[in-house]
């Protein structure tokens, strides 16, 4: 792979190149051969002894993780008694958004559910002048000063090479305050240009119809099927010696034989939609830019769930300088950036994909694509042709840049906004530039911004 | 939650037989339910308390990566509860020889609930009752004032930690009788040590002076000696009068000094939330010795069902499965603290210490490695001490006494550090120190110990209440400040102060994590003020 690498930049600086994008290729270059490894699990070992306890250790009582099922059943209950806190004067305490360990291959447990604190005074132990970390305890061998064991950094500091967000396990977790998230969410949001096409069964909303049939009684007598019952009746009886001749005034008629119509809750049928996620996980991806596009995409992703649940699919892409599709949200969220980069690989992977699914004629596409706005293909010269050819089916394509904040202006936006297309289709095409100390306001304006 | 079977249940009073017969003394009747997962999911936020009142965050996950217990009693999956009878937990595929197991570590439970002197305000009264009174009156009033109620309960919990459970416990164990009148404790305390700052040959002198009145005037004998008193400090009445005044409000129990002092609640519109704020405070009461044990009780459980279940007849077979199960509670982590390892080790260290006799003066004054290592008076009472131990000491007690360097070097403990590895990223964990005055320490610190906050009634004036936090190394969670000062605020009915020390990182801009382990991290202690009115929180340092 870092053959290829090298003889494509042998040929970008054939082309001519400035020293500065030289050297920011070369870095990334370097980090070609480290591989998208998912970042492994945080064990936290400093965890407080208070949390031993008998029903766990003795007993092995499995599963004494909230029921996500029943907190979700309980969440309009809560939001409305959120709402009415601000209503009598005090913040809001819910807190929405946060992930429940996406779990390996099931897309579907990436859920929205409501948490809390219990604010009170207490001493923070984090904060002392011997050290960062508390000390533990500890037994076996080993003497004073010796190391026995190590453990890589997550979540502290931004080093180069790591993964995005924080990791698997019980620190993956991305939450925002409720009322932002929440309300922005589920009231402001909608998937924009969602046109009637494949309609797909609703899991939210129902109609009423006098569709079920009930026997004995009901709304509206069903004649037909009551008639048919009668005569299977009289038959059965012996009451109906000539099928040719059937007098209808001679029937003996059983109560049990009224079919009734009765109001049934009936599934709608919803226009479905496919959403493409696109994430750049190249070298230059390290540390903060990633974050801020992987919570964007958590974001966007939690709140398809909530609100279109079940209507809405996913795919998720990754791209260096090679596009590759990825099976759920979990790997997609963890995967280590490494290499170069090259925007047009992941575009060209979804036009090959919608081309082959056919996905244009059944689906409504959504495209957000989430990068730090480094391309090899600093004209755009792959790129744009990509995307033209992307424009003419998507609903809805949502760039999102993160800048480093160093560069002034990234080739992405500078192609992008050089090519007119922005300006050509509004309604279609929308970029958001953050820079890359963006906090959660930011990213949720961001999402505002990309489908509004 | 269904009753055990008979099987199960002939399984426990099996138990509890022999439990009698080694020594632990339990009340006759207990409750064992088989409990679901579903069940579980139910009781974790009510402390598996059935009958607990219903409140909203209940029905929603608490993320508490901060402070993690301090927020909470203790940990929410017991297996017993403190009750009348005890009430106790069970899957319901548990084997009998597992059940065996447990049943002997729940009875060693009850027997520590119910012996453990740090628990006696929980002797006379069955909680789930009362919590189910509770519930029923929070129910009641909910009909009556709407969603206010919730507002009452969260600002009440929000405090829940600031309750004097010493002061309880001191107050049950004074007797009636015991001490002598409020002026004569003034005047020898605090009056003639910290104000008058007599030498000991005067203060001495008094006290002869206070015994000769009584002896000579009998009933007469205070008044007698009071009199002459004035004569020599005419100031002294006044100085009582001003004390008596401030005393009272030095108390470390927030939630009792809002009930009795908050203008706010004393108004009659407001006075179905004093019983709110009782309930919470009384729930918190209740939990205080459980958390205050932990480390002992476990260990005193795991002692007894080891003990217990190895001389057991009926479970003949079984030693494997249970030595497995027995190990996966009881090992000591390469890192981490174990409270069942370390409380059972404990309890085993003390009890061959005891039966060597080396819970001794004579023992402890020699200095002699060899003669340390072979001293043993064979006094052989190494049970009877650790039954005494258990009635008598808390985690904090017990800690400090037995953990010394023979009990680390014996288990080859350690504390260890965490350090950051810059190059290459990583955690690195060291061996910190062998020193049992640091792994003692370590310990100590980790124990739950809510802060320090009383009310300040010379500061806090035109309707206001300045609280003041006792600085004891530790700021206090900086993001929790302002709403629990909003719920305070709320309960009061007025601005409420509050005194803390906040942490100033000195400059020199270092990255965290990058602090090396040895080095003292620059910190200073800046005493701050914060204030809360009409709901906007203000700081300034003072």
């Amino acid at each position: 792979m870092r053959k290829d690498l090298e003889t494509y930049l042998a040929e970008l600086k054939a082309k001519g190149l400035s020293p500065e994008a030289e050297a920011r290729f070369l870095a990334e270059l370097a980090t070609a051969e480290d591989g998208h490894d998912p970042v492994a699990v945080h064990l936290d070992r400093q965890a407080s002894f208070y949390r031993y306890c008998d029903a766990v250790l003795l007993q092995r009582m499995a599963g004494i993780d909230y029921g996500v099922t029943r907190l979700m059943k309980s969440l309009d209950e809560l939001l409305e008694r959120d709402k009415q806190r601000e209503a009598d004067g005090f913040p809001r305490k819910i807190r929405m958004g946060r992930l429940v360990k996406p779990g390996r291959g099931s897309k579907g447990k990436v859920v929205v559910v409501p948490t809390t604190y219990e604010e009170k005074l207490i001493h923070d132990p984090a904060v002392n002048p011997e050290s960062d970390a508390p000390p533990s305890g500890g037994t076996g061998e080993g003497k004073e000063g010796e190391v026995i064991g190590e453990q890589p950094v997550r979540d502290e500091g931004d080093e180069p090479g790591s993964g995005a967000g924080q990791g698997g396990g019980e620190s993956h977790e991305l939450e925002s305050s409720a009322y932002e998230l929440g309300k922005t969410l589920t009231e402001k949001f909608q998937l924009p240009n969602l046109k009637e096409k494949g309609a797909k069964r609703s899991f939210t909303h129902y109609t009423y119809e006098l569709t079920d049939k009930n026997r004995g009684f009901g709304q509206v007598l069903d004649k037909k099927s009551t008639l048919r019952e009668i005569v299977e009746t009289n038959i059965a009886l012996g009451n109906l010696p000539d099928v040719a001749d059937i007098d209808p005034t001679r029937f003996l008629i059983a109560p049990h034989d009224k079919i009734y119509r009765v109001f049934s809750q009936e599934k709608d049928y919803e226009p479905q939609a496919m959403v493409f996620f696109l994430r750049d996980y190249s070298g230059s991806m390290a540390g903060k830019v990633t974050e801020l596009i992987v919570s964007q995409h958590v974001m966007i992703y939690s709140w398809l769930l909530y609100q279109y649940a079940g209507q809405v699919e996913s795919r998720f892409i990754l791209h260096d300088t090679e596009a590759k599709e990825v099976p759920d949200f979990y790997t997609y969220y963890n995967l280590r950036v490494a290499g170069g980069t090259q925007v047009a690989s992941a575009y060209a992977m979804v036009n090959g994909i919608v081309e082959k699914e056919k996905l244009a004629r059944d689906y409504n596409i959504y495209v957000f694509h989430g990068t730090d706005g480094d391309d090899w293909d600093s004209g755009g010269e792959k790129t744009l042709p990509e995307l033209k050819r992307m424009l003419a089916y998507v609903s809805r394509m949502g760039i999102t840049i993160a800048e480093h904040g160093q560069v002034a202006s990234t080739e992405v936006s500078r192609y992008l906004k050089g090519s007119g297309l922005l300006q050509e289709k509004p309604k279609l095409l929308r970029l958001d530039i953050m820079q890359e100390d963006a906090d959660e306001a930011r990213i949720i304006e961001g999402i505002k911004t990309l489908i509004s | 939650m269904e009753l055990i079977n008979q099987h199960t249940k002939r399984i426990m009073e099996g138990c509890k037989e022999r439990a009698r017969a080694a020594g632990l003394s339990f009340t006759d009747e207990s409750l064992e339910y088989i409990v679901t997962n579903r069940d579980l999911i139910e009781l974790g936020p009510k402390v598996m308390i059935p009958t607990l009142y219903d409140f909203w965050v209940h029905d929603v996950e608490v993320l508490h990566e901060k402070g993690k217990y301090e927020l909470y009693p203790h940990n929410p999956y017991e297996t017993v509860i403190n009750t009348r009878p005890p009430i106790s937990f069970y899957n319901d595929n548990n084997p009998d020889w597992l059940n065996v197991m447990i049943f002997y570590h729940v009875l060693a439970h009850i027997d520590f609930f119910q012996n453990n002197l740090f628990f006696r305000h929980t002797w006379d009264y069955d909680f789930t009752g009362e919590a189910l009174s509770d519930k029923r009156l929070i129910a009641r009033l909910r009909t009556e004032k709407g969603h206010w109620v919730d507002y009452v309960i969260e600002f009440a919990r929000s405090i829940d930690n600031l309750v004097d459970f010493h002061g309880e416990l001191a107050r049950i164990y004074t007797p009636p009788n015991a001490s002598c009148s409020r002026r004569l404790d003034y005047y020898f305390d605090t009056f003639l040590q910290s104000e008058k700052k007599v030498p000991v040959s005067e203060y001495i002198k008094e006290v002869e002076r206070y015994n000769d009145c009584l002896k000579n005037f009998g009933d007469m004998g205070e008044k007698t000696f009071f009199h002459d008193t004035e004569k020599r400090y005419p100031e002294f009445d006044s100085h009582f009068a001003r004390w008596q005044e401030n005393r009272r409000e030095k108390s470390r129990d927030l939630l009792r000094y809002l009930l009795e002092h908050s203008p706010a609640l004393q108004k009659d519109a407001n006075s179905w939330m004093k019983p709110l704020l009782e309930i919470v405070r009384k729930t918190s009461i209740f939990f205080q010795p459980q958390i205050r044990t932990k480390i002992m009780n476990e260990g005193w459980a795991s002692y007894w069902h080891e003990t217990l279940f190895l001389m057991d007849d009926r479970i003949k077979g079984h030693e494997v499965d249970f030595a497995r199960v027995h190990a996966g509670v009881t090992s000591m982590p390469r890192v981490g603290i174990n409270p069942y390892a370390i409380g059972l080790r404990l309890f085993n260290y003390i009890e061959e210490q005891a039966d060597k006799g080396r819970r001794s003066y004579q023992f402890q004054r020699l200095a002699d490695a060899t003669a340390r290592k072979e001293f043993d008076a064979e006094s052989g009472s190494g049970k009877a001490y650790i039954f005494r131990v258990r009635e008598d000491y808390c985690d904090y007690m017990f800690l400090k006494d037995f953990l010394d360097q023979d009990f680390v070097d014996l288990h080859r403990l350690f504390v260890a550090g965490k350090r950051l590895d810059q190059q290459r990223m990583v955690w690195q964990y060291f061996v910190k120190s062998r020193r049992s005055v640091d792994y003692r320490d370590m310990m100590l610190n980790a124990l739950y110990h809510p802060p320090v906050i009383t009310p300040d009634t010379e500061k806090g004036l035109d309707g206001s209440l300045y609280l003041v936090h006792r600085f004891e190394g530790k700021q206090l969670i900086q993001e929790y400040i302002a709403n629990t000062l909003m719920g305070i605020e709320f309960l009061w009915g007025g601005p409420v102060y509050l005194e803390t020390s906040v942490a100033q990182k000195e400059s020199g801009n270092r990255q965290p994590g990058s602090a090396e382990d040895t080095g003292q991290r620059d910190i200073r202690w800046q005493r701050v003020v914060y204030c809360m009115n009409e709901k906007v929180l203000s700081r300034k340092n003072l």
